[in-house]
């Protein structure tokens, strides 16, 4: 989807261009981030940028840190009690840690899709799109609703599978649906950045190609950070990748990021030809 | 679109009947899990050919007498007896399973039986003497000598609704607030307060009127009224609803929290929004559970309220009825048809039980109804 501006004022009004303008996808740089779990390292010193407009994939195999690092992006890191970290988190210009902004604030900013779909099974599928507004206290206009609800079901992909039914439960949907209605209520609130931790792993093929479609589709109006297995996805899906390797017992760490083409073609690194190419992890 | 279940299988059906692949008659379903004729026949021998031996030994051969042992011989021999012809047939494996099979169903059947016979016995019991009038009229004008039919409870039934009704305002909003603290915010003062919990749920009955009594009756000098039966049983409620609903809400999966923190939630809001509205169902079965502990407590009806012939609507003031308390002391009259009438309100409490419980389902069980207002308006576009 492109996002070239048009000077034609005659053309008919794109629902796209509703989203507000002061949130804008924005860039995150983390640096040198390191987490424990209790005494338990699992992170050790990582350090990455994202670029805004883009999606980034960060690839590695199970239990590297992928999904930890992925969640202190937007500060859930911090719901394990025992959890802890050190570092610094840049959303563009602003440090989420330490910065005088609530935390509420930044995981608004930093939306995020988990591996297991999670529509609220209590609302409707509407209201399930427009839960995040309600949760971070923006009432929508009463006349905005609608548009909001197909705005983003659309953005999501979802809009003609569902239009008929907006008022049935949310868990009445498969799980490719379900996710993507997960990915519609993240957008909801028009977030800068958009983390997705394997939002595909619980899939079957054809809802993982919608996702990857719908990733295509959003990755002009929100920054894109999504943890995979599969690399083929990060292939397909990302512009750049991040290579995270835990050796036995020791922290996370990221061995190579690049482009996602080098990083798939003309590695730095053996480890990454291996693992790319399937031969570990 | 297939109903006939149990259509009899033909004993060989036409080879063009099989290959057709036109739909024709219904095709006969396999039963796997029938219990067969065999299966009857091995129970219901097993159950004689026991008692016969039973009567035999216990009868004829040997001097014991009684009702209740030779029952206990007779399941007992029944058994061996079902063990052995079972391994007779299908070996030791099936045999051990049939027995438990036969022995769990036991257990339930003698768990069901004296549950129907109590309120069976007392819906028999009470409608004999049940009239509309029993709802419309109080015992002022009754005396020891009047007939069952005489008079009424009403002046019971609204002082046992009002005093439950005061315990369930008061104690689910503490009960499920409680049950959010041990839940959601999980502090260091979690266990202790759980403890506590457990501890007031073991609590004898007689103990919180007692308690009521001394703390706020004496103290406050209060009369002995409706309202210190509702405090008593609040307290008695507290913990089954604190319990009842702690694991309701640990039963809210934890990626519902996530996801709605990942959304910019504060944690009133999840709790409120995402939360407490998934648990719903689940709370309503708290609040019911406990209203049903404390509807027919009468212990500390005893102890905080003497009771009334005449209605008294208002239980911040002067003595007030309730069911178990009537129940209580009409059944320690000496005339029969007192006795009767205490029968009539213990089928009248069974009844409102009944009601609130089949209420609340409706109401509680529905679907959420939260901003349907949206979805209302988007129907009605045309697709």
């Amino acid at each position: 989807m492109s996002t070239t501006i048009s000077a034609d004022d005659t053309a008919p009004v794109d629902t796209q261009n509703l989203i507000d303008l002061t949130r804008t996808p924005a860039s995150m740089t983390a640096r040198d981030v390191s987490a424990w779990f209790g005494d338990h390292k699992v992170l050790e010193r990582v350090s990455i940028d994202v670029k805004a407009r883009s999606v980034t994939a960060l690839i590695g195999p199970s239990g590297c840190g992928k999904s930890t690092f992925l969640r202190i992006l937007n500060r859930m890191h911090e719901l394990v009690p025992s959890a802890s970290l050190a570092g610094t988190v840049m959303l563009d210009d602003v440090d989420i840690y330490r910065d005088a902004r609530s935390v509420t604030q930044t995981r608004r900013e930093i939306g995020m899709v988990f591996q297991k779909p999670n529509p609220f099974p209590a609302m409707s599928i509407a209201d399930n799109v427009v839960a995040g507004l309600h949760l971070s206290g923006t009432k929508p206009r009463r006349g905005e609703v609608d548009a909001i609800v197909e705005r983003n079901l659309e953005r999501a992909g979802l809009w003609n599978e569902v239009k008929n039914r907006l008022g049935a439960a949310g868990g009445s949907l498969s799980g490719g649906q379900q996710q993507r209605l997960c990915i519609a209520r993240a957008l909801a609130v028009d977030p800068r950045v958009l983390l997705m931790d394997e939002p595909c792993s619980a899939l079957d093929p054809t809802s993982t190609r919608r996702i990857e479609e719908t990733i295509a589709d959003i990755s002009d109006d929100v920054t894109i950070v999504i943890v995979t297995h599969n690399m083929q996805q990060a292939q397909r899906v990302s512009h750049h990748c991040a290579f995270f390797l835990a050796a036995e017992n020791q922290p996370g760490v990221i061995v190579e990021a690049d482009t996602t083409e080098t990083m798939f073609t003309n590695p730095q690194d053996q480890r990454t030809l291996d693992y790319v190419h399937g031969r570990f992890g | 679109m297939v109903v006939a279940t149990d259509t009899p299988a033909p004993d060989a059906p036409a080879p063009d009947e099989v290959r057709s692949a036109k739909p024709g008659p219904a095709e006969p379903r396999l039963r796997i899990r029938r219990f067969e004729a065999a299966d009857v026949g091995a129970l219901a021998g097993s159950a004689i050919s026991a008692f016969c031996l039973m009567w035999l030994v216990y009868v004829r051969l040997t001097p014991l007498s009684g009702g209740v042992g030779f029952a206990i011989c007779w399941y007992a021999t029944f058994i061996v007896t079902y063990w052995l012809v079972v391994r007779e047939q299908r070996g030791a494996l099936a045999a051990k399973d049939k027995v438990a099979g036969v022995v769990v169903a036991t257990a339930g059947i003698g768990c069901l039986v004296p549950l129907t016979l109590v309120i069976g016995y007392t819906v028999w019991k009470g409608w004999q003497t049940f009239r509309l009038s029993f709802f419309t009229e109080t015992q002022e004008f009754t005396g020891p000598l009047s007939d069952a039919t005489d008079g009424g409870a009403i002046h019971a039934v609204v002082g046992t609704l009002e005093q439950v009704a005061i315990a369930t305002v008061l104690s689910v909003p503490l009960g499920v607030a409680t049950a959010l603290f041990l839940n959601e915010i999980r502090g260091r003062f979690a266990r202790p307060v759980r403890i506590v919990v457990d501890a007031m749920s073991a609590t004898p009955s007689i103990l919180a009127g007692l308690f009521i009594y001394a703390v706020i009756v004496l103290q406050l000098d209060w009369r002995r009224d409706g309202l210190a039966v509702g405090l008593a049983l609040t307290v008695l409620m507290l913990p089954t609803v604190t319990r009842t609903a702690e694991v309701v809400l640990r039963l809210v999966p934890g990626g519902l929290r996530e996801g709605a923190l990942a959304l910019g939630g504060t944690e009133w809001r999840v709790t409120r929004q995402v939360v407490l509205p998934t648990a719903r169902t689940g709370l309503v079965t708290a609040i019911l559970l406990g209203i049903a502990r404390v509807v027919g407590e009468t212990a500390p009806l005893i102890v905080l309220n003497a009771g009334a012939f005449v209605m008294n609507a208002n239980p911040f003031a002067g003595n007030q009825e309730g069911l178990p308390l009537f129940i209580y002391r009409y059944i320690n009259f000496p005339q029969p048809a007192r006795k009767d009438a205490a029968w009539t309100a213990a089928f009248v409490l069974i009844m409102i039980v009944l009601v609130l419980f089949t209420a609340a389902r409706l109401i509680g069980g529905r679907a959420p109804v939260a901003r349907r207002a949206v979805v209302r308006r988007k129907q009605k576009e045309p697709a």
